[in-house]
């Protein structure tokens, strides 16, 4: 059963139109990623669920009732801000006791409730200090323990990785993930970062210029691109995309290899001129240009580091090639031709 | 062909000015003169006069040590005055504050001409204290008030017996103090503005998600976060409050029957008008330990100013 369904959601700000007609649903249990780049309408489409924007027009379910004219408070939503929003003047475990003060929880009960989300994010030690005298990853626990205490339906989460450093960052994804998995709540989680997006979601619903361009498992997402945006806006360095009789055709860097790894499969050979290659460590990223073909960014291959470069070298040609199994076909509107494409979910 | 620029040595004296140790005293040179001179200076001569016998006719600084302090605190009319500058200056205060809180609020929200009514309500701090004391000077008219006349319009007043505004103490206290609410109103208003913007609208937003409402969002979460700049504005209205005389000065020289006097208007009338400067300076003096206490407030304030 779905958890939270939108339908033909529109939200216009003046003459803006920041949501243009999004339907979509995260089942129960579902870790739900918004993706897309900024200003594409998906912290709006967040806001809009949690019932702090009303849409222009359109529907809003949660667990199979409509909200739309419920306040926030209602609609059984926990919500975790980009900062955080704790409230600076109380302690931690007052922050944590508040949505339940709110609701006219018994006291004993507030205790229980407190102590049990402090313990499962393991901030009990913190209970007095006050928000300042927390880290970035001190304050993202506090304000998930918030969010769990009030037993919501749905967790919607706006971006809480953005203000913790990198290092940190890749920690408090796997914790956050692991915590979704123990809850076994339904998440909408909101990301411009693709890493996030693909390493947390079950399922990645991107959104450009607030319409929704693809949703699925990163899997599909990553390997069968509803079109040239999604394409292009996944993947470090995104897909290359050429230009082809009728339309475009794209493949990933880390499958165009030079001619000779790819033996004894159905390849198609592209003469590549390497302009000039970047050493990433696990990685070198070649940079250049295909003969006779013109691309629609620079083309660019992935090769793992172990890989030897032998006799690639800047400004020389050499026989690259993909197998065919990984080419993409998008027509001259940018959208994938090669198989029925989920663009609204449900279809 | 490469060409080199040769750069032509300098007169040393051109980086004079890039050297702090020089021009630092000189830029503040300014500042400490003028503390020095407007506040150190009158501060200190205060004191002396406050323990001589000096007064215009007779400029003499015959030391007459605490005497005057002693004969100001006998004085009916000192006493009356120290409790009606408590009454002036917690009286505005809550006035303008509390009034100042809600119309920040209202001009919080979105509504048309709302640019309009910022810049009106901020108008009593831009006109002059004395023209507008003017204006309320007719306002509590014993003929003309148009005060009386709208209590009476609504049936509030007996127009047979019309308040004397101006002519009774208590009255004429309330008077003042209202005039004087009226001047802090637009500080309050700011300073609220400046609070509830600083608000973090994450903040405000999880407290909607969490379930407060009007009253437990503005008692419970704002309130509390802006109070240290609350604080620095009541601590500030007061000290501006407390040695203030212009209203009362303007409004109703103190009377009537010395009714009405604050330390700041008795100390003029006695020092400056009667010429009795040694009283005047005593008066005034007495305002200095009241003023410590809130400037001590006030630092504290705003050392704790980030939550």
């Amino acid at each position: 059963m779905a958890a939270v369904a939108v339908n033909e959601i529109r939200k216009k700000f003046g003459d803006v139109v920041a949501i243009n007609g999004i339907s979509l649903e995260a089942r129960d249990g579902e870790f739900m990623v918004l993706l897309g780049p900024s200003g594409c309408g998906k912290t709006t489409l967040l806001r809009i669920i949690a019932g702090l924007e009303k849409p222009t027009s359109g529907q809003i379910l949660i667990d199979g009732q409509v909200v739309n004219d419920m306040p926030p408070r209602g609609r059984g939503i926990a919500m975790v801000f980009q900062s955080y929003g704790l409230y600076p003047h109380l302690t931690v475990w007052n922050n944590i006791a508040f949505p339940l003060r709110t609701q006219g929880t018994a006291r004993a009960e507030i205790k229980r409730k407190v102590e049990w989300a402090a313990g499962l994010l393991g901030i009990d030690h913190l209970a007095q200090r006050r928000p300042r005298e927390l880290s970035g990853g001190e304050r993202q626990r506090v304000a998930l323990a918030r969010a769990l205490v009030r037993d919501p339906t749905v967790f919607l989460l706006d971006e809480p990785l953005s203000n913790l450093d990198a290092k940190l960052r890749a920690s408090a994804r796997s914790e956050l993930k692991q915590f979704q998995r123990t809850v076994r709540t339904a998440t909408i989680y909101v990301t411009h970062d693709q890493v996030e997006a693909m390493g947390m979601g079950d399922r990645i619903a991107v959104l450009d210029h607030g319409t929704l361009r693809q949703v699925g498992s990163p899997t599909e997402i990553y390997e069968h691109p509803a079109d040239e945006f999604v394409a292009s806006f996944l993947g470090t360095p995104p897909m290359n995309l050429i230009e082809r009789e009728g339309g475009s055709m794209g493949f990933r860097p880390e499958n165009f290899l030079p001619k000779e790894l790819l033996n004894g499969t159905a390849v198609v050979e592209f003469p590549f001129r390497v302009d000039r290659v970047e050493y990433l460590g696990s990685e070198h990223i070649l940079y250049g240009a295909l003969d006779g073909r013109a691309a629609k960014r620079e083309v660019t291959a992935k090769l793992p580091a172990h890989a030897t470069l032998n006799g690639i070298s800047p400004g020389a040609w050499h026989a690259f090639a993909v197998r065919e199994t990984e080419l993409r076909y998008f027509d001259r509107d940018g959208r994938n031709t090669q198989r029925p494409v989920t663009r609204r979910y449900p279809p | 062909m490469t060409a080199i620029a040769v750069i032509a040595p300098r007169p040393k004296s051109r980086f004079l000015l890039d050297r702090p140790e020089l021009v630092g005293p000189l830029f503040i040179a300014p500042a400490i003169l003028y503390v020095f001179v407007l506040v150190a200076l009158p501060f200190f001569l205060a004191i002396y006069y406050s323990i001589s016998a000096f007064t215009i006719f007779d400029p003499s600084y015959r030391f007459v040590g605490l005497k005057n302090f002693i004969d100001v605190i006998d004085s009916d009319i000192f006493r009356r005055t120290l409790i009606n500058t408590f009454v002036f200056t917690i009286g505005a205060q809550i006035i303008g504050l509390l009034l100042g809180k809600f119309a920040a609020m209202l001009l919080m929200q979105e509504f048309p001409g709302r640019g309009l009514a910022r810049a009106l309500v901020v108008l009593p701090w831009a006109v002059p204290v004395s023209l507008a004391t003017l204006a309320w000077l007719w306002m509590f008219d014993s003929l003309y008030s148009v005060i009386n006349w709208t209590l009476v319009a609504i049936g509030l007043m007996d127009p047979a017996h019309r308040w004397q505004w101006l002519g009774q103490q208590d009255l004429a206290m309330i008077a003042v103090t209202v005039v004087h609410a009226w001047r802090l109103f637009p500080f309050g208003v700011v300073i609220f503005i400046a609070g509830f913007t600083s608000v973090p609208k994450d903040v405000l937003d999880a407290a909607t998600v969490d379930g407060a409402g009007f009253w437990r969002r503005n008692y419970q979460i704002i309130l509390p976060i802006i109070a240290p700049i609350i604080m620095i504005a009541v601590i500030f209205g007061t000290v501006f409050t407390f040695t203030d005389l212009s209203v009362v000065y303007l409004l109703t020289k103190g009377g009537p029957i010395n009714g009405t006097h604050v330390l700041g208007s008795l100390a003029f009338q006695v020092g400056i008008l009667s010429g009795d400067v040694a009283h005047g300076a005593a008066i005034c003096l007495f305002l200095f330990p009241f003023l410590l206490v809130a400037v001590i407030f006030l630092l504290r304030a705003l050392r704790r100013r980030e939550i």
